[in-house]
C-alpha cells in the first residue's frame, strides 16, 4: 500500500519524525502481502484472461471450496456470495462473474490468523457461474463454481 | 471524502467476525445516463484489514463489486479490544481508514 505510506508521510509533513523512524526500519510500511491492483486481471474480459492474470493456469475443481449463492437472485445488483475454503493453507481466494464484462470482480491475500472465507455483495449483469478460486500456500489454485440466474441485472449498479 | 465505513467486530470463541459496510458509488463505467453517456468507472480497488496494526487481509475489487460495498471477515487469535482498522483506496486514489475495537459476541 504505496499511495497509503506517501500520504501518511505527506500528512506528517517536515517533522521528519516519522521519516526518521522508517529510516530507522523501526515503522516499516507493510508490505507482507501484494496490495498493489491487478490491472491486468481486473481488466480482463473472459475468465481465462482473468486467471491467468491471477497466476492460475492448472485449475482444479475441488469440493472442500464452498461456494454459497442464491440460485436465483431477484436483483442482480447485489447479490449475496460467500465463499469458505477447506483446502488446508489457502491464503489466496478470488471471485468471478463469468459472464460479467470483467469476470474478476475481488480477490483477497490471507495472512497469519485470518481465515480463509469472505462474504461480498457483488453485480452480476445476467445469468452466469460465479466461480471461486483458492491458491494454497504451494502455489496450487483450486477452484468451484455454481449458477446464479438473475432476473433483473446488475450492469447499472 | 467518503462517508465513514460501518465496522462491527465480535469474538466468538476463539474467531472474530468482522463486518464492514462501506460507501461508496462502485460506478462501472458501463452505466449510462438518461442522454446516454456512460458515467466514468469510480469503484474501490483495495482494501486493507489490520489488527493493533498488522495487515491479516488485504483485497484487491474491480467493477462487479456492488455499490455500498459489504464484506465479512474472519480473523483467529485476536482479543477483545483489540484495534481492526479498515482502509481502502480507489481508482481516483481517494481513500478512507476507518477503525473500531473488537468487542465480545
Amino acid at each position: 500500500m504505496d499511495c497509503l505510506r506517501r500520504i501518511i508521510l505527506r500528512g506528517a509533513g517536515a517533522s521528519g519524525a516519522l521519516a526518521m523512524l522508517l529510516a530507522a526500519g523501526s515503522l516499516r510500511p507493510i508490505r507482507v502481502l501484494a496490495s498493489e491492483w491487478n490491472r491486468t486481471a481486473f481488466d480482463a474480459k473472459d475468465t481465462s484472461g482473468a486467471l491467468r492474470g491471477i497466476g492460475g493456469s492448472a485449475l482444479t475443481e475441488n469440493k472442500e471450496i464452498v461456494l454459497k449463492a442464491p440460485d436465483i437472485a431477484e436483483n442482480g445488483a447485489a447479490v449475496p456470495v460467500e465463499i469458505v475454503s477447506n483446502i488446508p493453507n489457502t491464503s489466496f481466494l478470488a471471485v468471478m462473474v463469468e459472464k460479467n464484462p470483467f469476470p474478476l470482480s475481488a480477490a483477497f491475500d490471507f495472512g497469519p490468523g485470518a481465515v480463509p472465507e469472505i462474504s461480498l455483495r457483488l453485480k452480476v449483469a445476467q445469468t452466469s457461474a460465479i466461480r471461486a478460486v483458492a491458491k494454497t500456500t504451494d502455489g496450487k489454485y483450486y477452484t468451484t463454481s455454481k449458477e446464479v440466474k438473475v432476473t433483473i441485472g446488475g450492469c447499472a449498479g | 471524502m467518503a462517508d465513514p465505513m460501518k465496522i462491527r467486530a465480535r469474538l466468538k470463541g476463539d474467531v472474530t467476525e468482522i463486518r464492514v459496510l462501506m460507501s461508496h458509488p462502485m460506478e462501472s463505467g458501463q452505466r449510462k445516463d438518461n442522454s446516454g453517456n456512460a458515467a466514468p468507472a469510480h469503484f474501490i480497488q483495495t482494501i486493507r484489514i489490520a489488527i493493533n496494526g498488522n495487515a491479516v487481509i488485504q483485497g484487491q475489487t474491480g467493477t462487479s463489486v456492488s455499490r455500498n460495498p459489504f464484506f465479512a471477515f474472519k480473523v483467529k487469535g485476536a482479543k477483545v479490544g483489540d484495534t481492526v482498522s479498515i482502509g481502502w483506496v480507489d481508482s481516483e486514489g481517494e481513500q478512507r481508514v476507518d477503525e473500531t475495537t473488537i468487542v465480545a459476541g
